[in-house]
């Protein structure tokens, strides 16, 4: 069981759409962003409000790669790997947050809770490869240098 | 009259909605694991293709028929597709298949055979995960599932449940409840529906086989079993019996031959249940309160009612249902040879159904804390029985039922098909008890496989409205119109599963359109061919009522709802 | 808000006679690319030097104007000048772009350094700042449309993308915005609309190509009355980004063809679906749309008319599937993106079960120009087959990286050396990935095939979105189908089974033929999977998936030949098939790789030549980084 304030915020979000099913994904986005991850009891709480089944509305967050169930970092750093990212060696981005954040294969989170790493399919920004977004922040052309760089300002600001 | 060309041969086109339906009707059998005319197309399976006068490839579970067309279904490509997608689903199954209980019933299994798979070039590097044991009714192995989603459709269309989805996608597609949960942790109501859906091992029946056999093999245990309507015209064909065909005195003789003590028919049960449940809805109509009056026989009924419908739970009969009555009965009436031959009873009632495993350990379907029904076992798993103990079952004579809870009502036989309780209620209620009168009741709508059937009947100065629903899903839409007030009724009767117990979810496999006609079928004619039609007539009950019942109606027939 | 006709014309008149009157124009553009490269400061930058310098500058236009994200610049009653933040100019590898107007100069990698001279030579002494212009070849371009990479290119739909601020509906007005609805609300009846879409031959941009106008028809032509008009937004092929540049540059051009066409079919509801990977789009869109509700061009009674039409947007949530248009639609209604079979179609049961127009964004982008200009002028652009321009998004190894507009039937010569700038680093073209992952690949012997729908198709390749990854001699074809398949596999919705079991399979043994343990009855296999594949799947992004792996098959199977059997890949791309050697005649013997050597492969004698043992070497490339006299290569 969450804390109220949890509850009242979904109450919230769903009072700005309504309890169509159709909504559902409009109102989870909208739970992730506040939250940055989708807390599985506010899932199956607004499975309840909108009339559908718990199994329903697990299956529909689990279909879409945007939704999370476990808290991510402070930091959601996405690393494109479009083909034109992939083309000029986005994986070395890659690799190079993965040897700066110390994170095994398969973890996407750092302990501290600050940094989430990601890969995204194309950021549309193919003119700037390789590119990586902070917080929705596009960060061009990188190189492994400038990662390092990137996460000592990071995390200077803490 | 419009006509396609199928394999070079004219079809009429006359009302079916797809090609698939047309290919059928031309003699050929088009192997498919998604569709079920019953259930939404999904056309993922990818097996019915054909192919085109113009090379394309279609789904022919999908396309409509259209006039002229020219199709084939067999071409060299299509063959080979074909082959090649039943390699890519066994590439990533398990293929035990001499150690899996649905060897030899298996989709998979037959039509890998039939397309002629002789080798899988791809290892199986599927991720295996637990099977999951947590409901008492049906278990769960995901590591057989081939994603065909005939469960999940099942499940959210016929029975309203959704308590299976799919989860996640691509390569890592799996189905199961919300957040993966244990199966009894969700709103399953046990129906096996699912399971009858299934077309590989994926989803089986929680077997009870080993325990059954223990207790008959113990000699301080009296076990006494009891037989549902729905099983004696089940058993049959799998032994090479006509569909539908009363076998009843033969699973007797075979049950003897394993040692059971004795057995018993469950009709004798409902004969209880239609006395006890038309007195209950007398009272309720002349308190003209909680109207209307739903039915308990059906425990995927009543548990859907309480987890989706907790409003109307106090409307279900506080009857048990005739398993439910008779194994407080038999526990009963044989205390006090227990306590002086030092025995204990067992009671193990066989049955078409998946749920009536979970109604067994209902504290509410206890006596005095204790467990009546000892165990349930399904059609399926008495043929399992049968098989493992070498009876040849097609040539062993019948034999009778024991006495005294051996005779029964053929009111209490068509219990088994949808419309069976209101009709034995119905009869029980009228006044006139004549020939005329059965065929008129007979008539009154309640019989058939319409959704939602409706009667009603005078009683005195009082038109009893009357309502007869199968599938879990009509159930909803049905309560669903009486919240709104569109709909009004006294009575209702409920069974989870469509046509009824006949197609339970313990019910051998496969069950086609013709199988579940003819199960009807054969429970009908053993309600003619009885000699006793109504409950009353039945020369035990007022014996039993007197004797052992003998005041204790509420603690023996009725669910202990404190 | 707009009641009528007249007050529409009046706004319009309003909007284009307050732009004339501006003495200069700065337009910073704020498109993705240009914004990651710090354009919002360049734009504020700007702002501050007009402001300090007393400059009766106007930067609100229109009332109620959403703020951008670093705020605007303070307003003044009447203007001598505008800083605008534009849409993107396509021009991306040159980023961040800042145009100035009325003398067209196109200032490129601007940084917020620039601004003050760019201020005082340009704005108030009316001189190029010579440094900041585009330069090719020895050649100073000063005005924008002479530069090689515009010159060649025919922008229609794009035509206003980086020369208004599309966060300000009266810059859209004051480029004759809306006039063609103005004209079908006023001058034609729906089926005069849909003919002369049907008439004009426009075919869908978003791939298939199918015919816009039909798919109208057959909508108008329901006995349902409830229909919806759907755009698609969820650009998702990895290296397209066209439609997200119209979304961001030009977001009124789309809403005004999407009315058209809810007029023309008799819709009135319409839903917008954009990848939640586009933000600024996004918000761009909602942007758009409450101007747009505000003056009364979406909403009930659109003029004073009977014609009411209300927009929504969704967000996608990450399945490329969704591109897929019942997959999009069922994504809309909440429920998994998974197509589902057809018939029935979308434009019979659609969303909601009812009769749906689903267009993309290019698409749509189209119409207000075919209603305005009449379908004989667009047949007279492109080909007879495939009328029109076409968008694409040209990157992977070219000069020029950016958003270009060419006629129909433009060759890929033209693209790649004349708008694209030729190869990077001067090295050869070696092919080029159209469509993305659904697409397939085009090699040398195609440069001088003219590009439409037809012509791709023949080749095995597709238009797909539209998507334009150059590829040059370092890269290996195998490693990109492997990519791609990747992909695909990655985004398979799962439900039919040849898409999620058989690329499954594919991936594995792509997997197998990078790694150095490929077999020649697996590119058999390959080949089978895929021709199944392509025939079987459910829908269209199954149906395309073995694509890029069969056309690479087809073109390059020498290289695919030379990973099995000789476990060799020319590009060195390979990872595992790399053979690292020290140069006896550099290694000076320092130990220095060995040491740097993980897995203790190296060995030798401090001052003689070491030797890497190849069975245990683990190709990571520590020893090739760590030497200092560049002793050790990859054979």
């Amino acid at each position: 069981m969450l804390d109220k304030s949890f509850y009242d915020k979904a109450d919230e979000i769903i009072a700005n759409y309504g309890t169509e099913p159709k909504w559902l994904i409009p109102i989870i986005q909208d739970v992730q962003t506040e939250y940055r991850y989708l807390p599985p009891e506010l899932l199956t709480y607004i499975a309840g409000k909108l009339n559908i089944t718990e199994a329903k509305a697990y299956s529909v967050a689990t279909f879409y790669e945007n939704f999370s169930f476990e808290q991510k970092g402070k930091y959601v750093i996405k690393v494109c790997d479009g083909t034109a990212c992939h083309v000029r060696k986005s994986t070395t981005i890659l690799d190079q947050l993965y040897k700066e954040l110390k994170l095994e294969k398969g973890q996407h989170t750092t302990p501290d809770m600050l940094f989430t790493v990601e890969t995204v399919s194309c950021l549309g920004a193919c003119g700037l490869a390789p590119v990586l977004t902070v917080n929705d922040e596009v960060h061009a052309a990188m190189t492994p240098e400038k990662v390092t760089a990137l996460i000592k300002e990071l995390r200077g600001e803490n | 009259m419009d006509y396609i060309t199928i394999d070079g041969k004219s079809v009429p086109i006359e009302g079916e909605k797809n090609i698939l339906s047309l290919i059928r009707k031309a003699g050929i059998d088009l192997p498919t694991f998604c569709y079920h005319s019953e259930l939404s197309v999904y056309g993922a399976c990818r097996m019915c293709m054909v192919e085109d006068e113009r090379g394309r490839i279609l789904a022919s579970c999908s396309e409509q028929p259209r006039p002229g067309m020219v199709i084939r279904t067999n071409t060299r490509k299509i063959q080979k597709y074909r082959k090649l997608i039943v390699e890519l689903l066994l590439a990533s199954h398990c293929r035990d298949c001499t150690t899996c209980t649905k060897n030899g019933s298996c989709e998979l299994q037959k039509i890998a055979f039939k397309v002629g798979i002789h080798a899988v070039r791809f290892l199986n590097n599927r991720k295996q995960v637990p099977i999951d044991i947590s409901s008492p009714s049906i278990v769960r192995d995901p590591n057989k599932c081939i994603l065909c989603g005939d469960c999940v459709r099942t499940c959210a269309e016929i029975q309203g449940v959704g308590a299976l989805d799919f989860a996640h996608r691509g390569s890592n597609m799996q189905v199961q409840p919300a957040f993966d949960k244990p199966l009894n942790e969700t709103d399953c109501v046990g129906c096996g529906q699912c399971r009858v859906a299934c077309p590989t091992g994926a989803i089986s029946i929680r077997t009870n086989v080993t325990d059954v056999w223990d207790a008959i093999m113990d000699p301080n245990v009296r076990v006494v079993a009891q037989i549902a309507p729905a099983v004696r015209v089940a058993i049959g064909d799998q032994f090479g019996f006509p569909k539908g065909t009363n076998t009843m005195g033969k699973i007797v003789a075979a049950m003897r031959l394993m040692g059971f003590d004795k057995i018993y028919d469950t009709n004798f049960g409902a004969d209880l249940t239609i006395i006890e449940e038309s007195k209950e809805l007398a009272e309720r109509l002349q308190k003209n309160e909680n109207l209307p009056l739903f039915t308990s026989c059906c425990p995927g009924w009543v548990k859907y009612c309480e987890t989706k419908y907790p409003e109307f739970a106090g409307n279900i009969s506080t009857c048990r249902s005739p398993q439910g009555m008779f194994s407080a009965v038999i526990k009963d009436y044989f205390a006090k040879a227990d306590e002086e031959e030092g025995k204990k009873t067992f009671v193990v009632s066989v049955m078409p159904c998946t749920a009536k495993k979970g109604e067994i350990l209902r504290p509410d379907n206890f006596t005095d804390g204790r467990q009546d029904t000892d165990r349930v076992i399904t059609s399926v798993e008495l043929i399992r029985m049968i098989r493992q103990a070498g009876i040849k079952f097609d040539e062993i004579d019948s034999e009778a039922l024991d006495m005294p809870f051996g005779m029964a009502s053929g009111a209490a036989a068509i219990f088994g098909v949808t419309g069976g309780v209101t009709e034995a209620v119905l009869r029980h209620l009228s006044a006139d008890k004549g020939y005329k009168a059965l065929s008129q009741i007979e008539y009154s709508g309640v019989r058939g496989n319409d959704d939602i059937k409706e009667t009603s009947i005078m009683l005195g100065e009082r038109e009893v409205k009357i309502a007869v629903v199968h599938g879990l899903a009509n159930a909803g839409k049905l309560l669903e119109s009486i919240k709104a007030g569109e709909a009004q009724y006294d009575f209702v009767e409920v069974m989870a599963c469509k046509r009824g117990c006949i197609v339970g979810g313990g019910q051998p496999l496969p069950v086609g359109p013709r199988t579940k006609k003819a199960r009807a079928k054969g429970i009908y004619s053993v309600d003619r061919e009885s000699q006793i039609r109504f409950a009353t007539d039945n020369p035990v009950i007022g014996h039993v009522f007197e004797e052992v019942i003998n005041g204790k109606e509420h603690k023996l027939l009725h669910r202990n709802l404190h | 808000m707009l009641k009528n006709r007249q007050d529409l014309i009046d706004a319009r008149n309003q909007a284009k006679a307050k732009m004339e009157q501006e003495k200069f124009r700065i337009l910073i553009c704020a498109g993705t690319g240009c914004l990651a490269g710090g354009s919002a400061k360049i734009y504020d930058k700007m702002c501050q030097l007009v402001k300090d310098a007393g400059l009766d500058v106007d930067v609100e236009f229109g009332a109620g104007a959403a703020h951008g994200p670093n705020g605007e610049c303070p307003s003044h009653s009447a203007s001598a000048g505008n800083v605008k933040k534009s849409g993107c100019h396509g021009f991306c590898e040159m980023g961040p772009l800042v145009r100035i107007e009325p003398s067209n100069l196109l200032y490129i990698k601007v940084k917020e350094e620039d601004c003050e001279e760019i201020f005082h030579t340009t704005i108030l002494k009316g001189e190029p700042v010579e440094r900041l212009l585009y330069e090719r070849d020895g050649v100073k371009y000063k005005a924008q449309e002479e530069i090689p990479f515009y010159a060649k290119q025919t922008r229609l739909v794009l035509k206003n993308c980086g020369h208004i601020d599309s966060e300000h509906i009266s810059e859209y007005l004051a480029v004759d915005g809306y006039s063609a609805l103005e004209k079908v609300l006023f001058e034609m009846k729906p089926e005069d609309v849909v003919d002369e879409i049907l008439e004009s031959n426009l075919r869908g941009r978003g791939g298939g190509g199918f015919q816009t106008g039909y798919k109208w028809k057959q909508v108008a032509r329901q006995a349902e009355t409830t229909r919806y008009v759907v755009c698609n937004g969820d650009e998702g092929d990895p290296g397209a980004f066209m439609d997200r540049s119209i979304m961001e540059g030009d977001p009124h051009k789309m809403i005004e063809g999407m009315l058209i066409a809810a007029y023309a079919t008799g819709a009135q509801e319409g839903y917008i679906y954009v990848r939640a990977e586009y933000p600024l789009a996004i918000s761009r869109l909602k942007i758009a749309i409450e101007q747009a509700e505000e003056a009364g061009l979406l909403g009930d009674n659109i003029l004073g008319t009977d014609f009411s039409f209300k927009l929504h947007i969704n967000r996608g949530a990450g399945a490329f599937v969704c591109g897929e248009g019942s997959a999009l639609t069922a994504s809309i209604e909440g429920e998994r993106g998974m197509p589902r079979t057809k018939p029935p179609r979308t434009v019979e049961q659609g969303l909601f079960g009812k009769p749906t127009v689903l267009n993309n964004v290019e698409t749509y982008a189209n119409v207000p120009m075919i209603i305005t200009n009449g379908a004989e002028w667009f047949k007279g652009i492109g080909t007879e087959g495939s009328p029109g321009t076409k968008a694409f998004a040209v990157t992977g190894s070219i000069n020029n990286t950016g958003l270009i507009e060419v006629p129909m039937g433009t060759t890929l010569r033209e693209i790649v050396y004349e708008i694209g700038g030729g190869i990077k680093n001067g090295k050869e073209f070696k092919a080029v990935q159209i469509g993305g992952p659904s697409g397939g690949c085009l090699i040398g012997d195609h440069l001088d095939v003219a590009l439409d729908f037809d012509s791709l198709k023949k080749m095995g390749a597709m238009i797909g979105s539209g998507g334009l990854v150059i590829m040059d001699e370092d890269t290996c074809m195998v490693e990109v189908a492997r990519f791609f398949m990747n992909f695909t596999q990655n985004e398979s919705c799962g439900k039919c089974i040849p898409c999620r079991e058989g690329t499954k399979r594919m991936l594995e043994i792509l997997e197998d033929i990078v790694a150095g343990r490929g077999t020649l009855e697996q590119l058999d296999i390959l080949k089978e999977l895929g021709e199944a594949i392509t025939d079987t799947a459910l829908c269209g992004l199954g149906k395309s998936a073995a694509l890029p792996v069969l056309s690479t098959l087809r073109l390059f199977r020498d290289e695919y030949v030379e990973h099995v059997v000789d476990k060799k890949c020319r590009t060195g791309n390979c990872q595992a098939l790399k053979t690292y050697v020290i140069d006896p005649e550099k290694c000076k013997g320092c130990s220095k790789c060995a040491r740097n050597c993980p897995v203790g492969a190296i060995s030798g004698v401090i001052k003689n030549p070491y030797t890497i043992d190849g069975t245990k070497c683990i190709k990571c490339g520590a020893c090739e980084s760590a030497c200092p006299f560049g002793a050790i290569t990859i054979q």
